[in-house]
């Protein structure tokens, strides 16, 4: 069987036996990138020399000296927005196409320390503002379902590699949904960690208090593997929190959901969404019942204002965080202008795309004298209420479960001209950002059209073990992860 | 028609702390550009700010010397605008509860003593610094300052001249050393001072249309400033004009404000909480330790000083005004007690030497009790007060014992009679003339012919006895 097949837990255990070497691994990755590549799209930047290089040095040193990590050897993607020393990190856009930082994220380093094996930087919407990767300065990806869908976004890159079987795992960032959705979309498995989780620091901030970095993967103990290794305190992020992190691959032992409750929300199954999403998440409801779950209906009354809240904080928080791409220090800068003004003024022009644009002008808008306290203050207001929606329901239920897209995956140009239709298909896993609670998305089945339809397991902050562990004991009794795409 | 002043004051004072705001960097001043940054005061794309906790200890103290309430709840905002010499287009600081609020400082001007109301302080980090000309094309932008941390006081507008104005900086300043929490170096920029200015018709409750003024490095700067203010703003009120509300640079070489831009022009900051740092809450309790270990403030201890030794104001003031000295002279009067002297010699030869090697008085290679052997000896009359000016320098630059200098340069005082009264038999041999003028009554004379024997003796002769005995040769 190629190397390529095979997920990141069972990779590491093959490798780890000495079954294959780092430079084994490494070459049938880079094959089946040169094979899928041109027609998934998912890098913004392959690494292939430097993969090569690590893997030498690594095999060298494991001849001497066998001492791995959880993670030696390993092929993971990094999301394009998230820092890579000495390895360029665009976040998809013009404005820093050519920019290389002088600095790993917290993430990074940790992945690092584990002697993984970067393949590349993977593509999204311009600095992760999108839904469909059709927002990238350097064209969309596809879905390896069906060339013609997108993958979803903005972590549309990292999930069709994933899903491609261009690396055994890959990171993502998930602000309203950008891991969960495009995850749904491919037929792989994403995480979005409780914030705080994981370290933001290195992660190029779309939204500060909504942004978290998490695992895209073939299977649920690949993404328990990868969160343990990303997981835990960073003094250098203010908002990471100090708390122990549980040992989430044992989490996973149990395969029973004897004494959980799981609660479905009537507000998730309203208009708009797909029969065929209804009817596969329903089914897997059923399945969870099955494994012993106690499931009951519960309420969250605020999921119709979400969005709407959503689209003013992240929006809000996003004029500010992408001031510093003024032309003056790094990044583009406009050619020939005649002063300060005209430099801040045609770089930030000709730097953005309009997606960003349109976030930057609305984010300007409600944090401007005048318009606070009816836009941003009153959107924090009904935050809060959102959060206490979720508070009440985890006093009744342990796990939440819904769909987590309203449809499988969208053509290419389908919403790209209608923002706000594109704005709803993050409308399920939107409410969770605002809370900051812990969500997997995993397949559940697929349409008649043969695309992957995604389901969403919503934790308390802090429990991603039990979400774990519930998802991996429906995952091994439905077995939809085994199903890949037939791209080659 | 009489107008009076109104006027209020922000001081941005730059915390002693080693490193920056919100990064580990240095804060040294005057370092090659660029050098002391890092990704987060650079503010490259993916870097957070973490909180200096000491920047917090420090506003902390200096809140509470200068009588304020202490924010238990702390949150840090985004201001936000576009300059090049600020890394990230905002500047994280403080705008809905700030650390410090509601306190009072009080100055004395001449024999008044007024309180001055401090509206807040905050915590904020400071910007960088655009780099104009120097040899190259365009301009260069320098970031070693971006980040430092920044105590902005915000009096209300309790003063009313140039003279207020100048001593709530002079006493604030004193303050914030005292605290060492800042060096209070206003050409550095680490004391930076902002003046708002109105004037109002006598009589009058409501205030006037405010002016800034910015551009002031000096406390002399900060008194011309204002009173040109005050009398730019007069003239136009009497000719019937208008104030508009605008900030005004001081130009220096004119002497005169300028517009340097209107209120028209003003920024929408667009604040909002900071969401990358966490609401940051203080503990009462380790906000009531700092009050129990403040130590003795400037102004308190100047008072103690006037009536515990006697010393003139003046001296109380100078000797006050850091603490350093202040130390310094309290332990020379433990082994010296003669307050006026050791203030004598510490605001004067000492500082001298202290200024021209810029050293700071903590450091000073002369300690108290090298200083004290010096004047014990001068009490004792083994040297004269003279000789022991001559050799302060020496003293100032080398490890010796006064005693040690002293001996090497053979400057003991002479006070043997029998060697004393040769030498003035020399002199009274040499100047006959002023012999018979004395004798005749002149009694100026004498001062002479003393100083001629002190010139013989190189200044060792020790000028009562000399005195004495002329006196006796000359009356017999």
């Amino acid at each position: 069987m190629s190397l390529h097949k095979l997920g990141l837990v069972e990779l590491h255990k093959k490798f780890t036996a000495g079954e294959v070497t780092a430079i084994e691994i490494v070459r049938a990755y880079f094959l089946r990138i040169s094979q899928v590549e041109p027609k998934v799209k998912a890098f913004v930047t392959q690494t292939k020399d430097m993969a090569y290089q690590q893997a030498e040095e690594l095999d060298h040193k494991l001849k001497v000296w066998r001492k791995t990590h959880p993670l030696t050897g390993m092929p993971l993607a990094v999301k394009d927005n998230i820092c890579t020393d000495s390895v360029p990190t665009t976040c998809s856009s013009r404005m820093l196409q050519h920019f290389v930082p002088p600095y790993d994220a917290t993430v990074v380093s940790r992945l690092r320390s584990q002697e993984y094996i970067l393949v590349g930087k993977t593509n999204l919407d311009e600095f992760a503002m999108g839904s469909s990767t059709e927002n990238s300065a350097f064209g969309p990806s596809r879905n390896p379902w069906n060339l013609h869908c997108v993958p979803g976004g903005s972590s549309g890159g990292s999930a069709a590699a994933v899903a491609a079987e261009e690396c055994a795992a890959a990171l993502g960032s998930d602000t309203g949904g950008s891991i969960r959705q495009p995850a749904a979309f491919c037929g792989v498995v994403g995480v979005k960690p409780t914030y705080g989780r994981v370290s933001r620091y290195g992660l190029i901030a779309f939204a500060s208090s909504l942004d978290q970095i998490g695992p895209i993967t073939r299977n649920v103990p690949d993404a328990a593997f990868l969160l343990q290794a990303i997981a835990g305190h960073d003094p250098m992020d203010s908002t990471s929190v100090d708390r122990p992190v549980p040992d989430y691959l044992k989490a996973l032992q149990k395969r029973d959901l004897k004494n959980v409750r799981i609660g479905v929300p009537v507000e998730f199954f309203a208009e708009g969404i797909d029969p065929e999403v209804e009817r596969a998440v329903r089914a897997a409801i059923g399945e969870l019942k099955q494994l012993g779950a106690e499931v009951k209906e519960i309420r969250l009354p605020r999921t119709d204002a979400a969005v709407a809240v959503y689209y003013v904080i992240a929006t809000a928080e996003a004029s500010s965080n992408l001031a510093r791409f003024d032309g003056v220090k790094f990044g583009f800068r406009a050619k020939e202008t005649k002063d300060l003004l005209e430099l801040y003024m045609k770089t930030r022009q000709e730097g953005f795309g309009p997606e960003v644009k349109r976030r930057i002008m609305l984010g300007t808008y409600v944090l401007s004298a005048g318009y606070y306290d009816a836009y941003y203050g009153k959107a924090q207001a009904v935050r809060t209420l959102v959060c206490q929606d979720f508070e009440a329901a985890f006093k009744e239920v342990d796990l939440i479960v819904t769909p987590a897209t309203p449809t499988p995956a969208f053509k290419l140009g389908e919403k790209s001209e209608d923002p706000l239709q594109m704005y709803l298909s993050d409308i399920f896993t939107i409410s969770v950002n605002l809370a900051g609670l812990p969500a997997i998305a995993l397949p559940c089945g697929f349409s008649k059209a043969g695309l992957p339809i995604g389901l969403q397991l919503i934790g308390r902050a802090f429990e991603e073990d039990m979400m774990l562990r519930a998802a991996h004991a429906y995952e091994q009794s439905t077995a939809w992860y085994r199903q890949r795409p037939s791209i080659r | 028609m009489m107008f009076e002043a109104v006027i209020g004051v922000e001081v941005h004072a730059q915390l002693r702390t080693n490193s920056k705001m919100f990064c580990g960097c240095g804060t040294t001043f005057g370092l090659s550009a660029n050098s002391q940054t890092c990704p987060v005061c650079l503010g490259l794309p993916g870097s957070l700010p973490v909180i200096n906790r000491t920047a917090i200890e420090m506003a902390v103290r200096a809140g509470l010397a200068l009588n304020c309430m202490i924010t238990a709840n702390n949150r840090f905002a985004r201001k936000n605008y576009f300059y090049p010499d600020l890394p990230k287009g905002y500047q994280i600081s403080q705008y809905e509860d700030p650390i410090c609020q509601h306190g009072w400082i009080e100055v004395a001007v001449g024999a008044v003593t007024k309180r001055v109301r401090i509206r807040r302080a905050h915590l904020e980090e400071d910007a960088g610094k655009n780099v104009h000309g120097a040899g190259t094309a365009g301009s260069r932008v320098d970031l070693n300052r971006a980040g430092t941390p920044l105590l902005e006081i915000v009096t209300e507008p309790d003063m009313s001249s140039a003279d207020e104005v100048v001593a709530y900086l002079k006493g604030l300043r004193d303050v914030l050393m005292y605290l060492d929490v800042c060096d209070g170096n206003m050409e550095e920029g680490s004391f930076r001072c902002e003046p708002n200015l109105s004037l109002r018709p006598v009589g009058q409750r409501e205030f006037g249309t405010k002016v800034e003024l910015k551009n002031i490095n000096s406390f002399k700067y900060v008194n011309d400033a204002i009173e040109y203010e005050i009398k730019r703003q007069t003239k136009v009120l009497n000719e019937g004009g208008k104030i508009y509300q605008e900030t005004r640079l001081w130009n220096i070489d004119r002497g005169e404000t300028a517009v340097m831009r209107s209120k028209e022009e003003a920024h929408d900051y667009r604040y909002f909480p900071d969401p990358d740092l966490v609401p940051l809450q203080l503990n009462e309790d380790w906000i009531e330790g700092f009050r129990s270990s403040l130590p003795e403030l400037p102004a308190v201890r100047a008072r103690r000083l006037i009536t515990e030794y006697g010393l003139p104001e003046y001296d109380a003031g100078v000797i006050t005004a850091s603490k350093g000295m202040a130390d310094y002279f309290e332990t020379c009067l433990k082994q010296f007690n003669e307050p006026k002297t050791v203030s004598n010699w510490v605001m004067g030869e000492l500082t001298r030497e202290l200024n021209n090697s810029g050293t700071d008085i903590t450091a000073s290679p002369v300690s108290p009790e090298r200083l004290v052997d010096l004047l014990t000896m001068v009490d004792r009359g083994v040297i004269s007060l003279k000789v022991a000016r001559d050799i302060f320098p020496d003293l100032y630059r080398s490890d010796k014992t006064p005693q040690q200098i002293v001996q090497e340069k053979g400057l003991t005082q002479v006070s043997d009679e029998g060697a004393l009264e040769k030498m003035i038999d020399e002199v009274l041999s040499k100047n006959p003339t002023q012999v018979t003028q004395f004798k005749e009554g002149k009694q100026q004379v004498l001062g002479f012919l003393v100083g001629q024997v002190m010139k013989i003796s190189g200044g060792k002769a020790n000028p009562g006895k000399v005195n004495e005995l002329l006196k006796k040769k000359l009356i017999v």
